[in-house]
């Protein structure tokens, strides 16, 4: 092996061109999207879909996670599934109804008092 | 490639992995679990974007007070700078150095372009009254989420540049496909958090 082979038992080059144009095809049908006439929570399903499909994209066949052993996908995984976890958690925290900071804390109180 | 190919550091400056469940070589395990971490940074951040929006009344619509026709180039720009990187990559593996320097620099230079017209974007929006903590068009937690995100994204960007710049002066002089290939996971991933930013700070 030459020092400038792949050391990664020489996997078949995906179709980069194929990847490229599907990219650009998903980033135009997003802007597009923005415009319909549907209801804002459809349009929210649609935009996230198409965009978690490119970095899906980009990660399997521009990172080569294809190609790549398992552990790898599962790292790549981990912070996906972490941070939709998140964002739901982290809803409650941003509801007005729920805001505990609402409510003045007792020193303030007493000096609104004085 | 045989067994001892891949176990000689001489053929490649990363260390060579050693179990059956991790990559050729440490460095690809090392790049992975930082991006990871670095995920779970952008993930932070998105969540809470997510969480300061989604109950707040005066939140101005993305698309109408940012512009989104510079920023789809923008985004444009980063598909094809990841193109190129695979190109840079492709091109190394066939032992054609001077070329994948070529696609090493344009990869750069598509990065470098990217930094240019965020810093433009910017400028047109601070004179617009958008600051990191003041918004004209309603909440100004719009204005700290929008800079702090792209902000964070814009710094590595820089950084990716910048290691771009280093990785073409070390191609081919110690460092061999394994190296690229690393610097190429780090500019993939750039790409791809851009991808999400895109979509939910601008379109969303």
């Amino acid at each position: 092996m030459s020092p400038h082979t792949a050391p990664d038992g020489g996997h078949k080059e995906p179709n980069y061109w194929a990847v490229i144009i599907t990219l650009t095809i998903l980033t135009a049908v997003e802007i597009g999207v923005i415009k319909l006439p549907l209801a804002k929570f459809s349009i929210g399903v649609l935009l996230v879909g198409f965009a978690l499909t490119k970095a899906i994209l980009v990660a399997v066949y521009f990172m080569h996670l294809k190609f790549e052993k398992k552990t790898l996908a599962i790292i790549a995984a981990t912070p996906l599934i972490l941070c939709t976890l998140l964002m739901f958690a982290l809803l409650p925290d941003s509801n007005p109804k729920v805001n505990l900071r609402t409510a003045p804390a007792p020193a303030a109180q007493g000096q609104e008092h004085r | 490639m045989s067994h001892s190919a891949v176990m000689d550091p001489s053929h490649h400056g990363v260390e060579p992995a050693e179990s059956p469940v991790t990559p050729e070589n440490w460095g690809k395990l090392g790049m992975w679990v930082f991006l990871a971490a670095d995920a779970m940074s952008f993930g932070g951040l998105l969540a809470g974007y997510g969480a300061l929006r989604y109950y707040s009344h005066d939140w101005p619509n993305p698309a109408g007070t940012l512009g989104i026709a510079l920023t789809a180039f923008m985004t444009f720009l980063l598909i094809v700078s990841s193109f190129t990187m695979v190109q840079a990559l492709s091109a190394f593996r066939r032992g054609n150095v001077a070329r994948a320097k070529m696609f090493l620099l344009a990869t750069a230079a598509g990065g470098a372009a990217f930094l240019g017209m965020q810093a433009y974007e910017w400028t047109h929006l601070m004179h617009e009254g958008l600051t990191l903590t003041g918004n004209p068009f309603g909440n100004p937690l719009f204005g700290t989420t929008f800079f702090v995100l792209t902000g964070f994204h814009g710094c590595h960007v820089l950084a990716g540049v910048l290691y771009l710049l280093y990785t073409t002066m070390k191609a081919g002089r110690g460092w061999g496909y394994g190296e690229i290939e690393i610097t190429g996971l780090y500019w993939h991933f750039v790409d791809l958090i851009w991808i999400l930013v895109f979509t939910f700070v601008y379109l969303l």
